[in-house]
Parts: structure tokens; sequence; C-alpha cells
């Protein structure tokens, strides 16, 4: 349809600059953000520890906390959020009464607000399981919020597997295990790494679950069960916690949304790469 | 011919997998189950002693006094939240049906490839930008500038990029066939949206921002960031609100015994909130493989 | 100028059209003219191009990405690929019916009403007039005159078929083209289209793409046979029903048409 006639060149008109005036709004954000922050990133931005409650100095002890929450709650959803893929494509009917109650199950979990997550991982992993602060308690609370996206994403990278694999197995006689391991797996292995960084993206946002989890410290974390700071909860400590720590909050956001923006990359990379996999 | 004989698990190993594949799933299901049977333990005290209504509807948060009275803070996460959705929804429609219908191919995609980043901004992100720029330019207008309007501003914006997001998935959905037709009759792309695009894609489209309120009402940081945290009934759109996510990240870190109860019982509000617009969301929208 | 009014039928002309999809070739230097009032039948095996053709008459072929279309293609005279061409106007004079009915999901009175408002007709008592009209001519109008508010797409296949011919014919066109419009409904309801289009002769110029030999026959005053040679469609011949199917030139065409081939 071409844009013909008066109504239609209007209606163009009032539409983009509506869509403009809307979508200067975050591209403003993004340009303030970046302008405040960018003066104060420098390669010691990334390493060294914070000084003077954060307005000097780096992040360094953020960065090393962030990672290791995120390698633990990895650690824990993988093999669950794995092995959950798997036997919803492998092991119950897609209609059937598990597969639903499930399903519902999960996507109840994925809109659970963060800071309930935060409640709970407070109440089981610091209190019950008596991890007190830690990067344990965080990571794996982490775990539980990210397990919906890894499920879902993965599943469907598993039933997205040709079909003619899971005949030619049956043919020869090859045991399910066999199957899973040496054939399913590794031909949905693309669609699995895009899961997987899409709920590092979803980890690296989170703050609110990780309040009372992960803990508020600012120095370099000893261990797991040692308490740490998230970039995010750094963000908000320095916004609304420390005058004059705008410069290093915006910096650190700077850091946080570049690797968001990479993690983004990769994910659609790889969505790519999946595609064109199936189509051959 | 025949190469080395292929690893094969037994009958016997075949069965363990199940099931700890069966234990994974149990696992992941369960979570939900964990969650809400926490919250009810924790709250269950209070439940018990028979001060629930009080303390959804009391008008009253002293927690010194033992006073639990949610009211304030209900109120105030329905007002940013409604405020938010307010604007945000028809937004993201306009940007959406712009970006699909109007936009130069090249612009329409790359436009899809901005929102998509947006929508993984943490809300931290959103929140302290708020503090930066929105909360200083309302307190121009209006000391102290941390408010509701701040809260539904910031909040709006955090919604937005997925509110665009579900109407173009609503309105990628309508079959290509109506859209032939409308070609070759010559009818114009602004009729064709009216009369056709749009009210095929409605259900997705509301379903998509009934979602987006349920993820509104569950936000915490940006919220607590720009809102003002007083814990008042909010009686213009300048006045400071504390909503029930931001109460529970404020006061979590010094509360104990009866006021944590309490805490625990906002969150159980806000889970029993979640379970309600999930079910509404899913009578609006057909699963894809019940159809 | 009043819109939508009934207009003479408008000749059509093919002058070396070539339609591609990026690099690969649908058909190629597809030449043929239809007389005002005939129906031209568009034979051939499925593949080659004949849909294509269709498409840049109309100039649907404008939505597909990457579809270029080269040579001239005119009705009533005038190039439809012409800078100054009005696409709307266009669209109006040509109308088309597809393979798969498509009816609007609205009721079956505003699948009709609707494309009149679009057009112009702003007068509420002549879009009614007209819906009538239209609903007539395809004969369905005693079967739903009593159900207007219902949605079309309660109609059976066949019904939803003539209530898309009569969304075309209440435009007031010019040119008819049909996509094999009776392959997707079942013998009845084939047959009633066949004797509807049978009808249409005349008043309007029709190209009538469609597999069914018997049916070109039937229906045709003139055919144009088209084929697949190298991969890429191209027009074999064309000319008057009666000698393509009893005296053709081409071999293909003797061999097709004499139901030996395809």
């Amino acid at each position: 349809m071409r844009i013909e006639g008066a109504r239609d060149r209007w209606a163009a008109a009032l539409f983009g600059g509506a869509s403009l005036m809307i979508m200067a709004l975050p591209l403003l954000m993004l340009v303030e953000v970046v302008g405040a922050g960018l003066p104060r990133l420098s390669s010691e931005f990334l390493y060294a520890p914070p000084m003077d409650a954060g307005r000097a100095g780096g992040i360094g002890p953020m960065i090393v906390s962030t990672l290791a929450i995120l390698a633990v709650c990895l650690f824990a959803a993988l093999p669950v959020g794995l092995g959950c893929a798997l036997y919803l494509a492998e092991c119950v009917t897609a209609g059937g009464r598990a597969a639903r109650a499930l399903g519902y199950s999960l996507d109840v979990l994925g809109g659970v607000p963060s800071i309930v997550f935060g409640l709970f991982g407070y109440r089981l992993f610091a209190i019950e399981l008596g991890l007190g602060f830690s990067i344990l308690s965080g990571g794996l609370t982490l775990a539980c919020m990210v397990l919906p996206l890894l499920i879902r994403v993965s599943e469907e990278a598993l039933r997205a597997t040709p079909p003619s694999y899971r005949q030619a197995a049956a043919a020869l006689g090859l045991s399910q295990g066999g199957f899973l391991r040496r054939v399913l797996v590794p031909a949905a292995a693309p669609g699995i790494a895009a899961a997987l960084i899409l709920s590092i993206g979803r980890a690296l946002a989170e703050s609110a679950a990780l309040l009372f989890t992960a803990g508020y410290v600012t120095r370099l974390p000893d261990s797991v069960f040692d308490s740490g700071r998230a970039l995010a909860v750094h963000i908000y400590d320095l916004s609304m916690n420390v005058a004059g720590g705008e410069a290093s909050a915006a910096a650190t956001a700077v850091v946080l949304v570049g690797l968001l923006v990479l993690i983004n990359i990769c994910a659609r990379r790889l969505g790519q790469t999946v595609h064109r996999m199936q189509r051959a | 011919m025949a190469g080395p004989p292929m690893p094969r698990l037994s009958m016997q190993g075949d069965r363990v997998l199940i099931g700890a594949l069966g234990a994974c799933a149990l696992l992941s299901g369960g979570v939900l189950v964990l969650i809400l049977g926490f919250l009810l333990l924790e709250t269950g005290p209070l439940l018990a002693s028979g001060h629930v209504a009080g303390a959804l509807f009391g008008a009253e948060w002293h927690p010194a006094d033992h006073t639990f009275g949610l009211r304030a803070m209900i109120a105030g996460s329905l007002a940013v939240s409604g405020l938010a959705l307010s604007w945000a929804a028809p937004a993201g429609v306009v940007v959406a049906v712009w970006g699909r219908l109007y936009a130069p191919a090249v612009l329409g995609r790359l436009y899809r490839g901005v929102i998509d980043i947006l929508a993984g901004i943490p809300s931290v992100v959103y929140g302290f930008w708020g503090l930066l720029a929105i909360v200083p330019a309302i307190n121009r207008v209006r000391p102290p500038g941390t408010s509701l309007l701040a809260g539904g501003l910031v909040l709006g914006l955090m919604i937005l990029p997925l509110c665009a997001l579900s109407t173009d998935a609503g309105l990628a959905r309508v079959p290509q066939s109506y859209l032939r037709a409308a070609a070759a009759l010559g009818l114009s792309r602004f009729g064709t949206l009216t009369r056709i695009l749009l009210p095929q894609a409605w259900p997705a489209i509301v379903a998509g921002c009934v979602l987006q309120l349920g993820r509104a009402l569950g936000e915490t940081m940006a919220v607590v960031m720009v809102c003002g945290n007083v814990v008042e009934v909010p009686d213009s759109l300048f006045a400071p609100v504390r909503t029930l996510t931001a109460n529970i990240a404020l006061e979590m870190a010094y509360a104990s015994g009866w006021h944590q109860r309490a805490l625990f019982m906002s969150g159980l509000v806000l889970l029993m909130v979640t379970m309600v617009l999930f079910g509404l969301t899913q009578g609006l929208r057909k699963r894809p493989h019940e159809d | 100028m009043k819109v939508c009014e009934p207009a003479a039928p408008a000749a059509i002309t093919l002058d070396e059209v070539t339609v591609r999809y990026g690099a690969h070739l649908a058909i190629e230097r597809a030449s043929f003219a239809v007389r005002p009032g005939d129906l031209m039948a568009l034979v051939g095996p499925s593949g080659c191009g004949k849909t294509s053709l269709l498409n840049a008459i109309n100039r649907l072929s404008d939505l597909i990405p990457g579809c270029t279309v080269t040579g001239r293609i005119a009705v009533g005279g005038r190039d439809v690929r012409a800078p100054d061409i009005n696409l709307t106007a266009l669209r109006r004079k040509v109308g088309m019916v597809f393979q798969q009915p498509n009816p609007f999901p609205l009721s079956i009175a505003e699948n009709l009403r609707f494309p009149l408002r679009e057009h112009g007709v702003s007068n509420r008592d002549e879009r009614e007039r007209r819906t009538e009209e239209a609903l007539r001519a395809v004969g369905l109008w005693e079967e739903v005159k009593g159900r207007l508010g219902q949605p079309a797409q309660a109609l059976s296949g066949g019904q939803q078929q003539r209530l898309c011919l009569a969304r075309t014919l209440v435009l007031g066109p010019e040119v008819l083209l049909f996509d094999e419009p009776c392959s997707a409904l079942d013998p009845l309801s084939a047959g009633v289209i066949e004797a509807l289009i049978a009808g249409l002769k005349g008043r309007y110029t029709i190209l009538l793409v469609t597999h069914n030999l018997p049916q070109a026959r039937r229906l045709a005053d003139t055919v144009a046979v088209c084929w697949v040679s190298e991969g890429c469609g191209c027009v074999v011949e064309s000319g008057p029903c009666g000698v393509l199917f009893e005296r053709a030139a081409h071999p293909i065409t003797r061999a097709y048409c004499g139901g030996e081939v395809g």
C-alpha cells in the first residue's frame, strides 16, 4: 500500500511525529547517562576499589562480585533448567496435565516481582539454609529468577531439532540417554546457548532480589560465602545514599548497559545461527 | 566396516536419567510452591491473629505500634502503575504501528533493534536517570520533585518498549491474506489499520498491556528512587508516594518480628496480584499449542 | 467525477514483461493483449509465473520485497507504472479475486461498504444501493439479505468467494483478474462461480488464470499458454480460443492443450 491520499499522508505524519517524540525520551536518557558517565570511565575505574564512598576510585570489587553471583546463578540454574527443558521436550506429552501444570507454574514464576524473590531468597537461603548475606544466597536467588526464561527458550530449541534425528536414533536402537546426550543436546546447543545468554542478561539487570541476599558490602569478597555488591546495587546506592555520586553511578551504568548490549548482540547472532541451521 | 560400538546406557541407566530429569522438572515447578509456602509461613501468624482487614486497608503504617495498614502503599502502587500504563500503552501502540506500517524499512528495523535493547536496560538505570533529569525538572515546577508524576513517567518509560513489542507481535500475526486483499482493493493504509489490523490485533495488545501492568506493579528500584517514599495516599500528581514494593525494599533492612511479617504479607499481596493478572492474560490470549 | 460508477471495459496489453524476485526469474518477456470485454484464459502448469503476471498488472508486486518488473503493462492504454499514475485509482479499475477466499473479518455488508467509503463514496444511501447491486450481481442478495450484519466468515467457501467478487465489482472496475478462483472450492460452488464469470463477459475485460483446461475452453475468448523453459516461465503462444485448442502453431501448445503433457 503506497501512502497516497490526504488522509494517509496525515496519518503518516502524525504517527511519525508522535513516534519521534516518544522515542526521544529513552534516547535522551541514554545520551544523558552516557554523557554523565563517560568522563569517569577509565581502565582504572574497572579494577580499582571504590574510595570516598564510591565518589572516587573504581568498581573493581563490584565487577568481581557480579561475576561471582552470575557464576553461582548459572551453575545452579543450567543443570536444573536444562533438565526440566529436556523433561518437557522428551518425557511428557505436549498438552498433558503434567506439562500444563509445569508450564503454568513456570509462567507465573516468570511474572513474580523481583522484590518477592528477594524476600523468598532471604527467607530460604539466608535464614533457613543459614547462608546469610552472601554471594551464594544472591546467586541461588537469581537462579530461581532466571529458571522460567532458561527453560522456555531451551525447550523451544530442543523441540526445534529435526524429527529425523529422533527417527534415525530409534531405527538404530539407541538408548534414550545416548540419544539425548550425543544427538539432541548438541544439535540444540546454539539455542541453549542463546537461552543462557538471555538469562545472563536478565540476571545482570537484577538488583531488588539482591538487596537482602547478596548484601551491600563494597569490599572484594573472600569467597562465595562472603557478601558482595553487584553492579546494579552499586548504582542504586550511589544514586540514593551518596551525595555527589552521580558521576560514578553514571559510569557504572555505562559499564552495565555496555555489557548488556554486548550480550544482546551475542544472543541475536546465536539466534540467527539457529535459524540458518534449521533451514539447512 | 563396523566402528567401535557406541556406548549404550542400559535400560537401568535410562530409567535413572528419566528420574533425574523428572527431579529437575519437579524442582523447577516447585520453586513457585516454595515461594508461596514461605510467604504463607511468615504471614501465617499475622493472618491468624485476625488483623488482616485492618492490615490490608488500614490507613496507618506505624510498625513500632504494630499498626500495619497498607492502604497508602496499595494506593501508591496502583496510582504509579496506573499512571505509567495510561501513557505508555497508547505510546507503545503508536510507536509499534509507525514502525510496522509507516516507517521506511531500514528505519523500522533499526527502531525495533533499539526497542529490544531498551527492554533489557536495568530498572536502576531508569531510576538513576529519573533522579538525574526528571526529578529536578519537576522540582522546578513544584518541589520536592520526587513524586507520583516522576514515578509514573519513569515507570512508563520502562514498560514502553514491552508495550511496543507486544503490539508489534500482535500486528505481525494478522493474516497476510487480509492485507493483500486490502492492497488489491486500493484501500488506504490508515483504513486498513483501523478497520482490520487493530481490531484483529486487539486481544494480543490488551494482553500485552495487562502483562505490563503486572510488571509495573512489581517494579521496585526505579520507584524507590524517584517517588519520595512518604507513607500517604497521594492527593495530587506532585505528592510523594510509597509503593508496596518500595515499602519492602526500604524497611526489610531493619524490620523484625511482626514488622517483618507485615512486609512478607505485602509480598504475598504482590504475588496474589501477579497470579490474578496472569490468569487474566491467559483468558485474553490464545495459547499457541492449545489452538 | 463520480467514483465507483460502472465503467466501460478496458484493454490490457503486456509487452515484453519480465518479473524477477531478486535474482530468480519468474517469467520472462511475456507479451499478449486482451481486447476490451474479452475473457482471456492464462493457462499452464504451476510455477510458470502466471500469478506473478497478475500481480504485476495491479502492482501488487510492489509489496513483495525484491520483486522487479520490466516491460510495459498497459490498462486502457495507460502504462500502469507511469510516474503520474494514481495507484488507488488503478486498484479500483483493476479488481482481483484470489485463489483462497479472503473476506475481511467484518460483517457481510461492511465488507462492501468499507471499500466504498475508502474510495470516497460518502453518501450512505449511495453505498447501500451499490452494496445491494453488487450482491445481486453475484447472486448473493437473496441468500444474505436478511443477515447483512453477520460476520462474512460464517459464510460457506463458495459464498465467501462470491462476496470477494462482489467486493471488487462494487468499486466499478474495468478489468477483472481471477487467480484460479475455483480451485479452493467444491465442484458445486466452482460451477456457480464459473457461471458468474461467464455472465460478466462483455461488461468487463477478464484475465483468468486457471489450471482447468476444460474450464478455459468453456469460458475463454482468447487463451495464452505459459510454459517453463530453462527454469523460468514464458508465454509460448496466445490467440483465439478455438485456434489454440484446434490448430495451435506451437508444439508445446498442441501438446498441452491436447492433454498430452502438463
